[in-house]
């Protein structure tokens, strides 16, 4: 038997472990579900780089180790450990996950206007079918995702964010994710689900952080169901540590006139893959997707983006851009589908890469497929290394060889820090890079 | 304080520089004048440290040291500015952050206090108006979509602020119409004093007619071939760089 069927087979027989627990715990309803789910992830089994999707991304590591899946109550995470994190503190509204599963005691949901659903997800799958059901895993589609198809077999526990229509959320809402074990690999499969009824707005960040978890692996799924008129602001900051498998699918549903911001920052991870996915499925949609993955050592960040223009008159707007030190790998796969309705389509992509070592790669790849003629497409993707002209301008001036690689470096990370528009995040994520890229440029 | 002796230097294997001497000292303003790809800028970027210029002869001392052994930061921090010809646009950097971390890093060098908030300012403020610069430039992107004269005004604030002891000016006049040339060529005279010594690097006379130099050398095919005083400017004007070249064939040129 091969790696891949073993894997196969072991995730099979896991879940017919798993099933009994689903059941017993109350989500009796998603039986079904987890079942087609897990059914097609053993059609489609785990990628290879023959799959074109994952052409430059071997998921062997992930394949080869006989993950636990993650204790339900694991101790040790304390309000004081996650203050260490330094993504404590982001926002007064707070769901914090450790291993997965939602901890009441570390979580704080304060100044949230009435009707505002902000809980765990397991909780609602057993108390609030009703309000789950119609959304759950309707979106992220399981169909040709071998981690997807998992994560929906597998799921217990996440965020359920639900906005009624109308509703005006200033505050950020933190969905914050904690990584820890015992030195035994475990895996998790957060999922989120975000329902954002028509005219509200609001602002949510997912953080992903680990205290002392080494080894794991994190395959999440989030779902954001925009309607009409909405205005979500969303943030991912990807934080782990260089042990830390990753794999992730952020999938939007865009109603019409909704406008939809997110930014995916990928700043650790041993192996990380993010796909995220938007339908602009209303007219009038408006989404940006901008990413920063920053990598050093012997990382591997693969970003898989595809924007479907169903609509006419929707505009998309992708940055994506990637700091790549050591021998790191990166990926970045844009695609963006214009339907034949989607006439007046305005989309823009780039993908911008600075290489600082000899040894770090990157594949790009844009990929445009366009079935109107009435749009207006562009995209646009550069590998390049630090402007020997702007260093020898700096250093004339009296900065430091470090100081000034460090400065044009962040300066190129700036560009899309500058954008997110969460001050807490932009301030936290500013200093962070700053300390990050003052020890790159030092070595 | 600035020795040059015998400067040999090459790039891509090409000699371009051919054995310079030259001595500057404090408070004067020397002129360096010359046709094209007579070497002028590449004395400017030798002096400033900038690769991949390769000194193949020669020696530079400034303040007694070894001038081209120093790092072009060390060289910045020990007192030398160089005006760039062309600028360089830095997105994502406002020119504000820059000069606060470029003056504090020669502060440092210096032994002094780095400058707080209010000081630093303070002190913006003063050298804005030098060069008539409008305050708002420094809290854009270093150069970014600054017009010439702007880009040029930006190189003389800098200098102002940073205080060098010797100012490299290569062709800071090249390519401003006269109102910007007016302000610069202020700017630069406003900064002569008896402590700073002046490299004036220009290919038109016209700069000299706002700052009048100390000592004027002609440099022609990597050699100065000829020095004098503010005269010789003059004189270069009206007969143009050919006279240069007829008298150096005529083998009169000492």
């Amino acid at each position: 038997m091969t790696e891949l069927e073993e894997a196969r087979e072991r995730y099979c027989a896991d879940f017919e472990r798993f099933k009994q627990k689903a059941a017993r715990n109350g989500g009796g309803w998603t039986y079904p579900l987890r079942k087609t789910a897990i059914s097609r992830f053993a059609e489609v089994a785990f990628p290879t780089t023959r799959d074109e999707e994952w052409k430059y991304t071997s998921v062997a590591p992930i394949v080869k180790v006989r993950f636990r899946r993650a204790d339900p109550r694991p101790e040790g995470v304390t309000p004081r450990t996650l203050a260490q994190t330094g993504a404590g503190e982001l926002a007064k509204n707070r769901l914090v996950f450790v291993n997965g599963h939602y901890s009441e005691r570390l979580s704080s949901v304060r100044s949230l206007p009435g009707g505002v659903k902000v809980e765990s997800l397991a909780a609602a799958l057993v108390n609030d079918p009703a309000a789950v059901e119609p959304y759950l895993a309707r979106h992220a589609s399981y169909q040709d995702h071998a981690f997807v198809a998992l994560n929906t077999a597998f799921m217990e526990d996440g965020a359920f964010v639900h906005v009624p229509k109308g509703c005006v959320i200033d505050e950020p809402i933190h969905l914050l994710f904690v990584s820890t074990s015992n030195g035994e690999a475990t895996v998790s499969y957060p999922r989120n689900l975000i329902v954002i009824d028509s005219d509200s707005q609001v602002k949510i960040v997912e953080s992903y952080v680990e205290v002392g978890g080494r080894g794991y692996l994190t395959n999440g799924v989030t779902e954001v169901i925009a309607g009409e008129n909405s205005v979500i602001d969303h943030c991912k900051l990807e934080r782990e540590n260089e042990t830390a498998f990753h794999v992730a699918t952020l999938q939007a549903r865009l109603g019409r006139s909704s406008n939809f911001v997110s930014h995916s920052i990928t700043l650790g991870g041993a192996l990380i893959r993010n796909d995220v996915n938007v339908m602009l499925d209303g007219e009038g949609g408006d989404c940006t997707l901008n990413g920063l993955y920053l990598g050093t050592g012997e990382r591997h960040i693969d970003n898989h983006t595809r924007i479907d223009h169903m609509k006419p008159h929707c505009v998309s707007r992708e940055l994506y851009k990637g700091i790549l030190d050591g021998k790191v790998k990166a990926v970045f796969n844009g695609k963006i589908v214009v339907g034949k309705d989607a006439r007046k389509t305005d989309a823009k992509q780039t993908n911008r890469n600075l290489l600082l070592s000899e040894e770090a790669t990157i594949d790009t790849k844009p990929q445009l497929e366009i079935f109107n003629n009435d749009v207006k497409c562009s995209h646009a993707s550069t590998i390049g290394r630090l402007d020997e002209n702007a260093l020898f301008y700096l250093r004339s001036r009296g900065l430091g060889l470090e100081t000034a690689r460090a400065l044009l470096t962040y300066a190129f990370a700036s560009e899309v820090v500058n954008q997110i528009k969460i001050a807490p995040v932009r301030a936290g994520l500013d200093d962070l890079l700053t300390a990050r890229l003052q020890k790159i440029c030092q070595a | 304080m600035l020795e040059i002796r015998n400067l040999h230097a090459s790039a891509a294997e090409r000699e371009i520089l051919r054995g310079i001497d030259l001595t500057v000292n404090a408070g004067e303003v020397h002129a360096i004048m010359g046709p094209n790809g007579s070497g002028k800028s590449t004395l400017a970027h030798v002096l400033s440290g900038r690769e991949p210029y390769e000194v193949t002869a020669g020696e530079v001392t400034y303040e007694g040291k070894n001038l081209l052994e120093m790092a072009p930061e060390e060289r910045a921090r020990a007192g030398i500015f160089l005006a760039f010809q062309y600028p360089v646009e830095i997105p994502g950097v406002s020119t504000t952050y820059f000069l606060k971390a470029a003056l504090n890093a020669t502060r440092k060098h210096r032994g002094l206090e780095e400058l707080d908030a209010m000081d630093f300012l303070a002190l913006l403020k003063e050298k804005t108006a030098l060069v008539e610069m409008d305050q708002g430039l420094l809290n854009r992107p270093i150069n970014e979509g600054f017009s010439g004269g702007e880009k040029k005004r930006n190189e003389i604030f800098q200098m102002a602020v940073l205080d060098p002891k010797l100012a490299i000016l290569d062709e800071t006049d090249s390519g401003l119409d006269i109102d910007a040339l007016r302000i610069v060529a202020h700017g630069v005279d406003q900064l002569r004093n008896k402590d700073r010594a002046t490299i004036l690097i220009t290919h038109y006379q016209r700069l000299l007619n706002y700052i009048i130099p100390d000592y004027v050398h002609v440099l022609f095919d990597g050699r100065i071939v000829m020095s004098g005083g503010k005269e010789l400017a003059h004189e270069l004007e009206q007969r143009g760089y050919s006279w240069i070249e007829e008298r150096l064939q005529a083998g009169s040129v000492s």
